[in-house]
């Protein structure tokens, strides 16, 4: 009997291998999704400076911990993508009245003052961040967007830019259950 | 018109293949050799179709004819004509059509050159491979149609991905194919075995060449896949456990153990259902590769666009083929009886313990592989990176070659440790020596770099020690040892090439991770930079223009000491057509290692990001590689198991070395 089942064994293990492959090519699937690491965790410690030239103060993690529901976003003047969700996360500040501090990475002061200038400055705060305050965040590329709660934990994190169909999806939700 | 014929030529492949999976089949069950006669012609006539649907795409693409939806999107006009015709494959359908193409002349080759083969068993197998291409013809036809019409017909093509448009990576697909499908063949030994419920060493020997040859072709498809990453993605790495790699590696790994099992299967009458076995699954993790890289199941650096139907038509077919294989295997497996009794030190448990380190190796792969996906199942997204093979599969690399040098000093159902204790304490002394001397050298960095070391010497000089042995090479006047050599059969000179053909790409393995010295840093031209021994001085940058691209071309020359040793000129290429940017790097080979250097992005004030790197002994990869290949070939070439040569006109057999044992050596 056990002589058989050894024979069997091959297909079993098959029969199982095939069941998560079909698990695999379920729709909508995207398995390039890398997860945030800070899901759930407090924000890290850091300290990025304002620049006068963009007229708003920096912040760090202990100026964040004022009891508001804040965005993070990271962005950056030659970062193509961040141009095209700017006009949607200023829509937000406009509409939905959230609180935007923004993190703007590896950046000239000219051209991030040109950037604003040109496409209107949503955040309320602007920390410099010239070095490599990003991996702290668990932030690998422009742009990328986090919510931050009143306990000052992270509650959510989005890679890439933001596009209607996220925010009203994913963003929103989160945002006013925290709220 | 001509892709009309060629779509027509495919639906009539289709038909002869199932004529080929059923007629040919019922004939054998039921004793019609009318019926049974049908399977050569039929697997000839399937090559014949398949070959004229793949020459009308290649007419297709070398015309540019842009009616046709796959030329389109993957052709270009001014794109070279080497790349036209890699073009062909460099897509999903086309590549199917390769597939195909393959399955076919490996199916024919039976049909011809198979003269000897029992008839029964011939017919099965061809049937089997009639079923395997009666999936993959009706997968491309429903799913993935190469001659798809477009229209209106566009001016001008898409072009093909400028990262495929490489000489390497022209011939990396046929090569892989070659290999992926040969085992193919092994797979339709195993299965119209276990169909007739018998194994023996004619089957062996009927096996062997197939997938030796299948491996040849597997190890250099996968070198050629990995000099290409490492000349072309300019990051100087030459494999990263991506996915797509381990997936062509899972079938190497097993398709060596199944070339060890089956001569203890044409020897010794043994290891006969665990042959069986090893060969369904070898061909298994080759579909199971073909499936991962078309059904973006995994992520990949380098997989093909994805596309759902496609993945789930490829799974219901992977089903159908091994779950069908296993379930055959349970059935019929139990019938097939052993035989050939072996002492616990012997040639035949070498070859178990060879066998059972690779499948262990190979678990580990898929382990590594498959666990992103079985545990994203469970709610975790983790990736499985470099530190995970590191840390297991090298620990079960290095006994593997630590036996593998003692392994073809074992003779046959017993064999003398003593002896071959006694015969490897110079080997031992020297590999152990060359270790220190890598951590002294080395001022104790990398110790694995340092045991590598030791055990890749250990193997060299094993290898090189047996074949001398049976030379007799300095125990007796050289013109004996000549002829001893003269007659030595060509399947042990094979042996001796292969394995120490691995000793060599580890040499080149230790040096490419562990020796490697970069820099990274944004140069001026008249800048100069020092890595290691040598100078890099950057002298200009160039802008200049190719057929299908811009380019801009950088020229470093290199110095040691005083000395100019190298002028490098990496290139960084646009191709408009795509909007994609590709990098050449320059590198100069030498005995010792590589010189290599890569421009990149302009840094605005005149300066240039550049990358540059000594790379000791990553020749040796390539070179050893080749060694590997042609010991396979020389191997191949052996009259024992040269394809269709018949087993009982053998005129004399090969004069055999004695060895202290007393016992008659085989041959790998």
């Amino acid at each position: 009997m056990t002589k058989r089942l050894i024979f069997i064994l091959p297909a079993l293990i098959f029969v199982v291998l095939v069941g998560f492959f079909v698990w695999g090519l379920q729709e909508g699937r995207d398995p390039s999704i890398v997860p945030s690491a800070m899901i759930e965790k407090p924000i890290p410690e850091f300290d990025f400076p304002g620049e006068p030239l963009l007229e708003r103060d920096g912040f760090s993690d202990k100026s964040m911990q004022n009891g508001k529901v804040i965005v993070v976003n990271f962005f950056a003047s030659w970062c193509i993508p961040c141009r095209a969700e700017h006009a949607l996360l200023t829509q937000l500040v406009e509409e939905e009245g959230i609180t935007l501090w923004g993190i703007n990475h590896r950046d000239k002061t000219e051209d991030a003052k040109e950037f604003l200038d040109r496409l209107g400055n949503p955040y309320e705060r602007i920390g410099i961040d010239s070095g490599r305050g990003v991996v702290k965040w668990g932030v690998y590329g422009l742009p990328e967007t986090l919510v931050v709660d009143r306990e000052g934990r992270i509650r959510y994190h989005h890679r890439g830019p933001l596009v209607r169909a996220i925010i009203e999806r994913d963003l929103l939700p989160v945002i006013r259950a925290l709220d | 018109m001509i892709a009309e014929i060629g779509l027509f030529s495919l639906v009539l492949a289709l038909m002869v293949a199932i004529v080929q999976g059923t007629v040919p089949f019922m004939g054998a069950q039921l004793g019609r050799p009318n019926w049974m006669a049908l399977a050569v012609p039929a697997a000839v006539l399937q090559l014949v179709f398949i070959a004229g649907a793949f020459a009308a795409l290649t007419t297709l693409y070398v015309t540019s004819d842009f009616t046709v939806a796959n030329v389109v999107s993957n052709s270009h006009s001014a794109k070279p004509l080497l790349y036209k015709i890699a073009g062909v494959w460099g897509n999903h359908e086309g590549s199917m059509l390769l597939w195909v193409l393959i399955l076919a002349v490996f199916g024919s080759a039976v049909a011809l050159f198979g003269r000897n083969l029992p008839p029964t068993l011939k017919v099965r197998v061809l049937a089997v491979q009639g079923w395997i291409s009666i999936g993959f013809l009706s997968f491309s036809l429903f799913t993935s149609n190469p001659f798809e019409r477009v229209f209106p017909a566009p001016l001008d093509g898409r072009d093909l991905n400028p990262l495929l448009q490489d000489p390497g990576l022209a011939i990396h697909p046929p090569m892989l194919y070659l290999g992926y499908v040969g085992f193919s063949m092994a797979f339709s030994f195993a299965i119209a075995a276990l169909i007739e419920g018998r194994v023996d060493a004619a089957w062996a020997r009927w096996v062997r060449p197939w997938t030796l040859l299948a491996w040849c072709f597997l190890t250099a498809g996968i070198a050629l896949g990995s000099w290409w990453a490492y000349y072309e993605l300019g990051w100087g790495g030459w494999w990263f456990w991506d996915p797509v790699e381990n997936v062509s590696l899972m079938p190497w790994i097993m398709g060596t153990a199944l070339l060890h099992s089956s001569i203890v299967v044409e020897k010794r009458d043994a290891l006969k259902i665990w042959t069986i076995l090893l060969a369904i699954l070898t061909f298994s993790l080759s579909l199971i590769g073909t499936f991962i890289v078309r059904s973006g199941l995994l992520t990949s650096v380098h997989a093909f666009a994805t596309d759902p139907t496609r993945g789930l038509y490829i799974l219901v077919l992977l089903a159908i083929a091994i779950g069908g294989s296993l379930i055959l295997f349970a059935w019929r497996g139990p019938q097939i009886t052993g035989g050939g009794f072996f002492q616990p030190v012997s040639r035949e448990s070498g070859l178990v313990l060879n066998n059972v380190l690779l499948v262990v190796a190979c678990l580990v792969v898929f382990v590594g592989t498959m666990s992103p996906l079985v545990l994203e199942a469970f709610g975790e997204k983790i990736s499985i990176g470099i530190p995970y093979y590191n840390i297991t599969f090298i620990p079960i690399m290095l006994p593997l070659i630590f036996f593998m040098a003692l392994g073809p000093y074992l003779s046959w159902k017993r064999a003398d440790l003593a002896g071959i204790v006694a015969r490897f304490k110079l080997i031992g002394l020297v590999s152990l020596s060359a270790g220190l001397a890598t951590v002294y050298l080395t001022e104790g960095g990398a110790v694995l770099a340092a045991l590598a070391m030791a055990f890749a010497i250990w193997l060299l000089l094993g290898a090189l020690m047996e074949w001398g042995e049976r030379a007799r090479l300095f125990r007796v006047p050289f013109i004996d040892s000549w002829r001893r050599i003269k007659g030595l059969p060509r399947s042990a000179h094979g042996m001796t090439l292969a394995h120490s053909g691995l000793a060599i790409v580890i040499f080149g393995m230790i040096g490419a991770s562990s020796w490697t010295v970069e820099d990274i840093r944004i140069m001026r031209p008249g800048e100069w930079a020092n890595l290691g021994p040598y100078r890099y001085t950057l002298e200009e940058v160039s802008e200049g223009q190719g057929p299908n691209y811009f380019s801009q071309t950088a020229r470093f020359r290199v110095f040691e000491g005083e000395e100019e040793i190298a002028v490098l000129e990496p290139e960084k290429r646009l191709y408009p057509v795509q909007q994609m940017p590709t990098t050449e790097a320059a590198i100069r080979s030498g005995l010792l290692g590589d010189l290599y250097a890569v421009i990149g992005e302009p840094d605005g004030k005149g300066g240039y990001a550049v990358r540059i790197y000594n790379k000791p002994l990553v020749p040796w990869l390539w070179f050893g590689t080749i060694i590997m290949v042609l010991g396979g070939l020389v191997s191949l070439s052996d009259r024992r198991l040269r394809v269709g040569a018949p087993g009982k006109k053998r005129k004399s057999s090969p004069t055999p070395a004695p060895l202290a044992g007393g016992e008659v050596k085989a041959t790998t």
